[in-house]
């Protein structure tokens, strides 16, 4: 799962994808998780991150984790499984 | 070290459309409290959902209304709409502060007279009033608003046996300009049916014609329409003294003011868009103001609104069940409160708020009951912040038709919790239990 690169990032959750000309927001959380996204990292290296620091049990942030990342695919914002 | 405030991620596309002249707060602050008593206890202590009543709503709420009248009009009096919410509490406070009973059915009759009120305060409304309460209503003087001419012989043949002269008026219904334009209850206007009643009742000679009643709509949008509709009335009331030389004592302009509610399809909310009770009074009281009435002959207003008075009183409480998202990615959230409790969901963008402090950022969701129907919608669109499963929320301005129209359907009903003036709950109805549902039932000898 990647992040499609030409998908412009602002530092304050601004996602921009040239190919549509849709743009988006990202709340604080959904900003880590597309950082971690964008540099690879595995569902299980994100979520033991966020659950060291975050107040949430595993089920939950696992939960959201696909419901964030389906949503990322519903907007075409990542390329599909390689 | 302490863990931070988890928020799950979401990712909201930015949609673009014409620009609105006044905005729209897109996040509503939360409802932590009603009347000093914190949601979160409330729901810990009466279960969730449940119906809360602020009683200090209730009585600001009527002050407000009365004191809109009785500025502008000498001679005003509340008759309580018991259909619009008929707990013995809710009536109680309104018959202390002064309103008489307006019932429409038999079952309400025996409420209103359980509730302390004197049979001359009750108001009898309806279409379907039974010989048997037609006869109690006439012993105990009641006054009865006639609904149609077989009503009135039924009322005429039990004069002889009651030997006494019952208090009566008609119900008359009208064009006031506005749609859709009722006229299914009483006798109509401009084709002279109204004129056809009260001949009848005043050659009969053997009732007390004793006021005039016309129930417009319902949520009327447009107050002027109850000054056409207070012109007309006034119109029969001098009618009737140049014919009969007999006084007609009041007139009743039934109910059907607008709550702060946001009907469905108005972009703006209820709240800052709908008329007031000022608005009501100025156009129904100018009317009447200017018509042949002397100061000395003035007929007393009485007035049945319900909706307006109690709807801002009433709040739902509920709990979160579950997140989920439709085919489209639209978000969904899935909560303990169906249409069977929230009937009103099916004409009012009902105002919902989060119990608890959230980030900015929202959602745009549609809100489900846990009524496995596909018509349990509570909120087509709503944009709320990221609740999660277990978190509360609150209905607000629900205290109208929904504590008397609820259905027992599939589930059992939640107890009703008023918070008295101090600030302290009493539970005002108890939550239905399995066994006043099965008690009802009886098994026939070969299925047992």
């Amino acid at each position: 799962m990647k992040l499609k690169e030409n998908i412009a990032i602002s530092d304050s959750g601004y996602l921009f994808n040239p190919s549509t000309g849709e743009s988006f927001i990202v709340n604080p959380l959904g900003m880590e998780v597309l950082q971690f996204v964008k540099k690879g990292k595995s569902f299980e290296e994100i979520s033991r991150e966020i659950l060291t620091r975050y107040n949430v049990d595993p089920i939950t942030f696992e939960k959201d984790y696909q419901d964030f990342i389906h949503q990322l695919r519903q907007y075409l914002l990542i390329g599909s499984d390689e | 070290m302490e863990k931070q405030r988890y928020e799950r991620p979401i990712l909201k596309k930015l949609e673009t459309g014409m620009p609105g002249k006044f905005g729209i707060a897109a996040n509503l602050p939360p409802s932590t409290h009603i009347d000093g008593i914190s949601v979160d206890s409330l729901v810990e202590t009466y279960g969730s959902p449940v119906f809360i009543l602020s009683e200090k709503t209730i009585r600001s709420v009527f002050k407000k209304a009365k004191k809109a009248f009785t500025t502008r009009y000498p001679k005003v009096q509340f008759a309580w709409s018991y259909k619009t919410n008929y707990l013995n509490a809710v009536c109680r406070i309104y018959h202390q502060e002064g309103s008489w009973a307006e019932v429409v059915s038999g079952f309400e009759y025996d409420k209103a007279i359980a509730n302390g009120v004197e049979g001359q305060h009750i108001i009898f409304n309806g279409p379907d009033k039974s010989a048997v309460y037609l006869e109690k209503a006439i012993r105990n003087d009641s006054i009865i608003h006639i609904d149609h001419l077989d009503e009135l012989y039924t009322i005429i043949e039990l004069t002889e046996k009651c030997a006494k002269r019952p208090k009566v008026a008609i119900r008359v219904n009208m064009d006031t300009g506005i749609q859709p334009m009722w006229d299914r209850f009483g006798f109509n206007y401009e084709n002279g049916q109204a004129w056809d009643a009260l001949n009848k009742i005043m050659h009969f000679g053997k009732l007390e014609l004793v006021g005039l009643h016309t129930h417009i709509g319902t949520f009327i949008m447009s107050p002027q329409a109850y000054g056409v509709a207070a012109q007309k009335l006034a119109d029969l009331t001098i009618g009737i003294r140049q014919k009969y030389n007999h006084t007609i004592k009041y007139i009743d302009l039934g109910g059907g003011f607008a709550s702060a509610n946001t009907l469905k399809g108005f972009y703006y909310p209820g709240s800052d868009t709908n008329p007031t009770f000022d608005d009501y009074a100025e156009a129904i009281t100018s009317a009447l103001l200017n018509t042949q009435f002397t100061p000395d002959n003035l007929p007393l207003l009485i007035l049945e609104t319900g909706r307006a008075l109690i709807d801002e009183a009433g709040y739902l409480l509920g709990t979160v069940i579950a997140n989920k998202r439709l085919s489209t990615g639209k978000r969904t959230t899935i909560v303990d409160i169906g249409i069977n409790l929230l009937f009103t969901s099916f004409w009012y963008e009902h105002k919902l708020t989060p119990a608890r402090h959230y980030s900015q950022y929202t959602e745009a969701t549609t809100v489900y009951g846990p009524l496995c129907m596909n018509i349990d919608v509570i909120r087509e669109n709503v944009n709320l912040p990221l609740l999660n499963k277990g978190d509360h929320f609150v209905v607000h301005h629900v205290g109208a038709y929904n504590m008397t129209q609820w259905m027992q359907f599939i589930t059992l009903r939640p107890k009703i919790v008023l918070i008295d003036e101090d600030g302290t709950a009493h539970v005002i109805r108890d939550n239905e239990t399995i066994d006043n549902v099965m008690n009802m039932e009886h098994l026939p000898p070969h299925l047992k």
